[in-house]
């Protein structure tokens, strides 16, 4: 009985506190940017302007929601659909503590992960697509270039992590890291998987599917209503993704003294968060090919690198017979 | 488990059904990622999660992102529906149906014949496991298909490389 209450707790719990934490997350964005910009940023609804997701919800709620008639409908309807979907699937294998989480011990965790992010590319592209509009288009063919090499890195980042801890389970990964943080020994493939993070949720500075110059907006121009909320849900939920798996693979996870493991992870999660805003305020966007080439000729052959020197180091320090 | 599988079988026949009947050539593209998904599912329940993950981010992550993108690069338009719609009508279905219907028959018979009706136990194989079968018995296995890919790799630089300069034209 307790164990079936636990279990109830964290498949209706940890979504519903990934959507709020999500939606929370532009306000603390657009406050932190006010910050860092010298201005105050939205404080008039609630204490602090602590309601203004609820009331940008309530907007965006009561907005036309329209289909334009030279969009191809029913794709134009999937593609936000997909983006909360895997972002919201990708929340599930998280371990947040032990004993908290939705899949409790999945051995391919960190690939089920990495399968997720692969499939959030198809929102945006085939939101592009859908749309029937060349700026979109131009959006969803970035977006598929840009995403489709940055997974690439993504994977090839984590392989170090992988060989040191021995497994694709993220719970194990966590508590492989009893001694030492893979921040210090995996301190190239944290890097790596941290530019790669940015580009697999086109953030800025990589947000040049969206890039709002230049194209309008990107793959979602043609978007209203709570679709468009979709697209920006989704995206939320992907940073929290992204940040909660930085913790959980190179910062010990939910390990650390004195306060309960759910307080450790939770901190650490938002630091990782207020860095990615912080590289929002901080850094402009590059050109496209400037994107493209940085990715391919150093970050490819510096995640292999890593990948080698890792493995060999693991099998000279390998005792007895192999 | 096994109601899990029927189910992934029976959405993985149907959307593959309509990948070949649907004009729209990025909805059949769709609909054989859902295939494809389906195809992992199946994976999944039979105890091989390592490979059902690589189908889901190889094939319809990778390669079918990479479909998608030619063909919207392509841009077909209502004109590329029409002549699907013209090819698919009529006695082209003949003779594909009657080749299929005779491997359906075989196999039919292959599996009534050999012991397959009784399951076997179903065993959860490691991705550990994988990896040292990969590359211990099957390793020719992956130097063949590492070959086969840098053989690609570089046809694809050998295509894309920038055109040779013309000499400069007296003025």
């Amino acid at each position: 009985m307790n164990e079936t209450v636990r279990i109830l707790l964290c498949v209706v719990g940890i979504p519903f506190i990934a959507l709020n934490f999500a939606a929370g997350l532009i306000w603390v964005e657009r406050r932190l940017l006010a910050v860092w910009q010298e201005r105050y940023g939205p404080n008039r609804v609630g204490p602090f302007g602590l309601l203004q997701p609820i009331a940008d919800a309530i907007k965006l709620h009561f907005k036309e929601d329209w289909i334009p008639p030279f969009a191809d409908k029913a794709v134009f309807v999937i593609a936000p659909g997909i983006v909360m979907a895997t972002a919201m699937l990708s929340c599930a294998v998280l371990p947040i503590a032990p004993g908290i989480g939705v899949v409790d011990d999945m051995n391919v965790a960190l690939l089920f992960f990495l399968a997720m992010s692969s499939m959030g590319a198809y929102s945006i592209v085939l939101a592009g697509w859908a749309s029937n509009n060349k700026y979109s288009l131009l959006g969803a063919v970035r977006a598929a270039a840009q995403m489709l090499s940055y997974e690439v890195f993504m994977g090839l980042s984590l392989m170090g992590v992988v060989v040191m801890a021995g497994t694709f389970s993220l719970r194990g990964i966590v508590e492989a890291q009893q001694d030492m943080w893979f921040c210090i020994p995996q301190f190239i493939g944290m890097c790596i998987f941290l530019i790669a993070g940015f580009a697999e949720t086109h953030r800025l500075p990589f947000d040049l599917p969206e890039a709002e110059a230049e194209l309008v907006a990107g793959f979602h121009s043609e978007y209203s209503s709570m679709k468009f909320g979709m697209f920006f849900v989704g995206e939320y939920i992907g940073v929290v993704v992204i940040s909660a798996l930085m913790t959980t693979l190179f910062f010990g996870g939910w390990m650390g003294p004195w306060l309960p493991p759910i307080v450790w992870f939770l901190l650490k999660t938002m630091l990782v968060v207020f860095l990615f805003i912080l590289c929002r305020a901080a850094l402009p966007r590059p050109r496209y090919d400037q994107l493209m080439s940085f990715g391919w000729k150093l970050l490819l052959p510096l995640s292999l690198l890593n990948v080698v020197v890792t493995g060999g180091i693991k099998l000279a320090l390998m005792e007895g017979p192999r | 488990m096994l109601p899990v599988f029927w189910i992934a079988a029976i959405v993985a026949i149907v959307s593959t059904v309509m990948v070949i009947t649907r004009a729209n050539a990025i909805h059949a593209l769709l609909y054989l990622i859902v295939s494809l998904l389906a195809v992992a599912v199946m994976f999944m329940v039979l105890g091989a999660p390592f490979v059902a993950m690589l189908e889901i981010i190889v094939y319809a992550g990778a390669i079918m992102v990479l479909f998608v993108f030619v063909i919207m690069l392509l841009n077909l338009g209502p004109k590329g529906v029409e002549q699907e719609r013209r090819w698919l009508k009529g006695g082209v279905w003949g003779g594909p149906c009657v080749l299929t219907f005779i491997l359906l028959v075989e196999v039919g018979v292959m599996l009534s014949r050999s012991g397959i009706a009784e399951s076997p136990a179903i065993v959860p194989v490691p991705p550990k496991e994988v990896g040292i079968a990969l590359f211990g018995p099957y390793l020719i296995g992956v130097q063949l298909a590492g070959i086969l890919l840098l053989g690609g790799l570089v046809a694809a630089y050998h295509i894309g490389r920038p055109e040779p300069r013309d000499e400069e034209k007296p003025t």
